[in-house]
């Protein structure tokens, strides 16, 4: 019993099924519990007032949206070294949703910083880079939705996706280097000191595990949903074929 | 590897265009500047040296397109791959011819350009040299992105979408130094990162470019 017997996608799906209905409960429950608890159970910041509620959407949502690219180069390194689809269809799978974490986390942000910084946008390091990111999530589906051939371009697209990490963690320096930042510091870290204070903290918590589930139920769903393309796809094939056969014999 | 190289300088040379067409962008680039925001002598000199790095990268991504699709289309590059050369020198060679062809002659009409645009007297050595240093990686990078959508009809528009994040470090650096430079600051920091850049994309890009030509040519 190992970790790759899921490598099997019949393994997979039997597996993924059965977990997927807990992740879809378990993130709406969490959703509900931390933005209710968010939004309406928490003071107002002295500084920043009720604008601050927005945390609980833009803080889950920008940290998905990095994770979802380091689940990516996880997985196109799984592809490339030992070459199983499902892992190739997980990364091509967890993409859009990506780019939709990017989306939020740019939107809610550009809501959250017009009344705070009296600007939609700045190009402030962190902002930067994160419209960075959102490019490269653009090339990565659209190289994917480009070929044909499902292995050829799922090897072309790990690819780019090692390459990308490289010179999205470039990027990031040298946007840090070029301007002055106006985005504060880490909202949460291990580092204590850093973090916002514990009436904003647990329902943060309690949203960004809600975010984790989602982006796990959504991968999960959209891999079994790719999985049965290819199959159909196959199956398919293997049917004009067999008519094509039949046809030269008679 | 020498010999590809020559014959690629001299495809570009007389296929007409190949070579002057990317020094033309350039000129129509930083002619259209002053048109779009104005001809205060004072703006342009501030945002000169954006400009100028500005129009050699797209000058530089506007020939990328062809870089790999002609020898892909009549079949020369099948032919490079079964000979006894590495994918990945040939590739190599490829950017290497390539950046002759476009990234010099920017390198070289950058400075007069820069009378154009009314760069400050401080920012030519600076902006000569980024552009020297930087304009390698562009061509490497984009040497990767060609071989990622060779076989791609009308890859051309995906090439630069996948192409142009990766240019923003290369960009950053080598504006940020001629930046630097005509405002007659120090500009040694990024000038020594921006280089950094290059011998990093020089070591690593054309194994990444040879992967995905061979996965291109299966």
């Amino acid at each position: 019993m190992s970790l790759w017997e899921y490598a099997n996608p019949v393994k997979f799906l039997r597996l993924s099924e059965r977990v997927q209905p807990w992740l879809w409960a378990g993130a709406a429950i969490c959703l509900v519990v931390g933005l209710v608890w968010g939004f309406f159970f928490t003071p107002d910041d002295f500084r920043q007032g009720s604008t601050v509620k927005i945390i609980y959407l833009h803080v889950p949502s920008a940290l998905m949206a990095i994770n979802a690219w380091f689940m990516m180069l996880v997985a196109s390194l799984i592809w490339i070294v030992r070459r199983h689809h499902v892992s190739a269809l997980a990364a091509r799978a967890a993409a859009p949703v990506g780019i939709v974490m990017t989306l939020i986390a740019l939107f809610t942000g550009a809501i959250w910083g017009q009344p705070m910084w009296g600007t939609w946008w700045a190009w402030d390091p962190r902002l930067t880079s994160f419209l960075i990111l959102f490019l490269f999530y653009l090339g990565y589906v659209a190289l994917w939705e480009a070929i044909e051939d499902p292995d050829t371009a799922a090897d072309l697209t790990s690819i780019l996706c090692l390459v990308g990490t490289v010179f999205a963690v470039l990027s990031r320096y040298a946007v840090l280097f070029w301007n002055q930042g106006l985005h504060q510091g880490a909202s949460l870290s291990l580092d204590k000191e850093e973090n916002v204070a514990d009436v904003f903290y647990f329902p943060l918590l309690v949203c960004i595990g809600g975010f984790v589930l989602l982006f796990l139920a959504l991968v999960l769903y959209r891999t079994g949903t790719e999985i049965r393309v290819r199959r159909t796809r196959a199956l398919m094939a293997r049917e004009t074929r067999g008519a094509n056969l039949r046809a030269e014999e008679a | 590897m020498r010999a590809l190289f020559f014959r690629d300088l001299a495809l570009a040379l007389r296929a007409g265009g190949g070579f002057g067409l990317g020094l033309a962008f350039f000129l129509i680039v930083v002619v259209l500047v002053p048109f779009s925001v104005g001809p205060q002598s004072a703006l342009l000199t501030q945002i000169a040296p954006g400009v100028l790095w500005l129009g050699a990268l797209l000058a530089c991504l506007l020939s990328l397109d062809r870089l790999l699709a002609v020898d892909w289309e009549d079949g020369a590059l099948d032919l490079l791959a079964t000979s006894p050369l590495p994918l990945e020198g040939i590739v190599a060679v490829k950017a290497a011819a390539h950046w002759v062809t476009t990234g010099l002659p920017l390198v070289l009409a950058a400075p007069v350009l820069g009378v154009l645009l009314n760069l400050a007297p401080s920012g030519y050595g600076v902006l000569v040299v980024s552009l020297a240093l930087g304009t390698p990686a562009l061509s490497m990078i984009g040497a990767f992105g060609a071989a990622l959508t060779v076989g791609i009809k009308r890859g051309g528009l995906l090439l630069s979408l996948l192409v142009l994040p990766l240019y923003v470090p290369t960009l950053i650096f080598g504006a940020e130094a001629a930046r630097r430079a005509a405002q007659g600051l120090d500009s040694a920091t990024p000038l020594l990162l921006l280089a950094g850049i290059t011998l990093a994309v020089l070591a690593a890009m054309p194994f990444a470019a040879g992967a995905v030509l061979r996965v291109n040519l299966r």
